[in-house]
């Protein structure tokens, strides 16, 4: 597959400029990340650190040995903080975090087509109008506002769901059917706090897009054979709104990682958003590095996966 | 609709035009945290009585009543005498003065409604500010990635590319930590990491408007590239721009309270609305005030923009109606999906 591979060789360009702009705001930034903490430490100590981790090195001499190892070995560096293989840590927070992220997705697939099936269906409706002041409710509340309430209202008042964490502090006596309800019960209210508010974004396109298929000759001719309204809209409708819906998951990458940084503090998920937040307040460059270069290859991942489904849905964008 | 473009705007005024008088509007000062062991944590609407006394701060009570020479005092925490001969404010009508909270009290007895007024301020102008400045930014780079050959092009929009790489908030989040900004630094993080979309809107439609016959005649009488740039293809791109502006202030109030929210933000004392919120998180439990106005208030911020925004969008799409430009409606919400970002 040609298309593939261009692709391909273009993400890992880009991936190459995103590891340069980090490595070039973090270390550019003024501060000192090994700066004794406490002043009876002595300076050659200080010194030996510094030297131990390669900071006395000039920038140019840094970077290329930090790329090298990156590059060869996948070796991110040792966490300042707890002397561990940033890339062990990273791995450790990243099944959570994918697994936060991935039902959010679905969350707010399932939400945004249904309603915007829903609102389509009769247009100008009360529905209809209902789901487009919901829709851009949900993106006008901050995430982690939300979170807190439904933490407040869900978990606090009714008892629904646990406010926070993955597990329950008694997870290892479980067993693997119990455990894997036991995440579920701590997953779904975090995955539609965090799914909900692109939800409101793809309402809006299914109903706009379904709307506009009904006047267009397709959607005159599928009509004209007599199908039903349900028909016209889930299947016919649906495969015309397709190739943009696969194109916003891709968007949504981004702001879904963004979410969960949020989402993961409102909710303590020990995810990597956690992981990142705590590197960044604790200028643990090392982990900083990897998990932002982690954010980047999911990110660059779902747009070129979304690239590839898109010239499977719609094979003209292939001739272009 | 212009409605809603009309909606939207009111809206941002109203609170422009709230935060602007928060001097003249908030009941309290800000920061004064009055007899905070009393104060602290009341309900909204609830109200307590100031007793002042001749040396001291004033003490807060929730009811009073004379019991011989002394004055009592019902507290949260028991009852307190006081000898009448030291309260300056008692007369036979009791206690006059009362310090009402409409909103409640944060845990430190501070008023929320005054807070949230003086809050108002801070995350307006950041939002306000970021996106005008994102507006610039986008502006420029957009035009000279569209004007200034193949190469310059390249250049800029890989690097566009690569921006749009990072989730934004995890962006701002690094430089805010990295740079521990001010105020004024946050306009700069949250303007500067937000023009990428904006240059590639601006790089677009220059790249189409070139094409037009307007553009094309301006060219062909002599004008030279920056002043057809100036003066025929900015103007008639002005209205996508807005539109992308006006999403970016809500968008840009979000990311303040966020980044306010997760402590890396707006500093005490000064408070915006992610900070209360912040603050708030603390004490759901027992004071759900804290952490809700302050929420209700930045989706009042946001929803105003997202109207704004979607106004001028239905404005557009008449434009190019008339224009027989193609009649293509693009709500605000496809044109950010389809910039790839907030």
């Amino acid at each position: 597959m040609g298309l593939a591979r261009v692709r391909l060789a273009a993400a890992a360009v880009l991936f190459l400029i995103v590891l340069t702009l980090t490595f070039a705001a973090v270390t550019l930034a003024p501060g000192d990340p090994l700066a004794p903490t406490d002043p009876r430490i002595p300076p050659e100590q200080a010194e030996r650190l510094r030297a131990l981790y390669g900071l006395d090195q000039p920038l140019p001499a840094q970077y290329l040995r930090w790329l090298g190892a990156v590059a060869l070995s996948w070796d991110w560096g040792q966490s300042y903080q707890t002397g561990r293989p940033a890339a062990d840590l990273l791995l450790e927070s990243l099944p959570p975090t994918l697994l936060l992220a991935g039902s959010a997705l679905l969350a707010q697939y399932v939400l945004g087509i249904g309603l915007g099936l829903l609102a389509a269906r009769r247009p100008n409706s009360w529905l209809d109008l209902g789901v487009r002041a919901a829709s851009l409710l949900v993106y006008a509340l901050p995430t982690f506002w939300v979170g807190l309430m439904a933490v407040l209202v869900l978990g606090v008042g009714l008892g629904l769901a646990p406010t926070g964490g993955m597990t329950s502090a008694a997870a290892f006596e479980l067993g693997p059917l119990a455990t894997v309800l036991d995440v579920l019960a701590h997953l779904w209210l975090p995955a539609l706090v965090l799914g909900l508010s692109m939800a409101g974004d793809i309402a809006r396109y299914t109903r706009t897009s379904l709307i506009e298929f009904q006047s267009t000759e397709a959607g005159r001719a599928a009509r004209a054979r007599g199908l039903s309204d349900t028909r016209i809209l889930l299947v016919h409708g649906l495969s015309h709104a397709g190739p943009r819906l696969v194109q916003m998951a891709a968007v949504s990458a981004p702001l879904l990682l963004s979410g969960a940084i949020v989402a993961e503090a409102v909710f303590s998920w020990p995810g990597m958003g956690s992981t990142t937040l705590q590197a960044i307040q604790a200028r643990d460059v090392p982990v900083v590095l990897a998990a932002t270069a982690y954010g980047a290859v999911l990110v660059i991942a779902a747009s070129l996966a979304a690239d590839l489904l898109l010239a499977r849905l719609d094979p003209r964008i292939v001739a272009e | 609709m212009a409605r809603s473009a009309r909606a939207g705007a009111w809206v941002l005024a109203g609170l422009a035009l709230l935060a602007a008088a928060a001097p003249l509007l908030a009941p309290y000062d800000p920061a004064q945290q009055l007899d905070a062991a009393e104060s602290s944590r009341r309900p909204p609407l609830s109200s307590l009585l100031v007793v002042r006394t001749l040396a001291g701060e004033p003490r807060l009570a929730e009811d009073v009543h004379v019991d011989g020479d002394d004055l009592v005092l019902e507290r949260r925490s028991g009852v307190e005498r006081l000898p009448l001969s030291v309260v300056t404010n008692f007369d036979e009508r009791g206690i006059a003065e009362r310090r009402r909270a409409w909103l409640g009290t944060d845990a430190l007895g501070r008023d929320l409604l005054s807070r949230l007024l003086h809050g108002a301020r801070v995350s307006l102008t950041i939002g306000l500010l970021a996106a005008a400045l994102a507006l610039t930014a986008g502006t420029v780079i957009g035009s000279i990635a569209a004007t200034c050959g193949r190469f310059v092009d390249q250049v800029l929009m890989r690097t566009v590319d690569g921006l749009l790489c990072f989730p934004h908030l995890a962006l701002v989040l690094l430089l805010a930590a990295l740079y521990q900004p001010g105020t004024w630094l946050l306009v700069v993080l949250i303007g500067g990491t937000g023009w990428m979309g904006l240059a590639r809107l601006v790089r677009a439609e220059i790249l189409r408007l070139r094409q037009e016959p307007f553009a094309l005649a301006a060219a062909a009488s002599g004008r030279s590239p920056a002043g057809v740039l100036v003066r025929h293809l900015l103007p008639n791109a002005t209205t996508p721009l807005l539109i992308d502006a006006s999403l970016r202030v809500g968008g840009s109030i979000l990311v303040e309270a966020a980044l306010s929210f997760l402590g890396l933000g707006v500093q005490p004392p000064q408070a915006s609305w992610g900070s209360m919120i912040a603050d708030g998180q603390g004490h759901l439990t027992t004071a759900w005030w804290m952490a809700t106005f302050p929420g209700l208030m930045v989706a009042a911020a946001v929803i105003g923009s997202s109207l704004l925004a979607d106004g001028l969008s239905d404005r557009l799409a008449g434009i190019r109606t008339t224009a027989n430009r193609g009649a293509r409606r693009r709500s605000p919400w496809a044109i950010r999906t389809w910039l790839g970002q907030t």
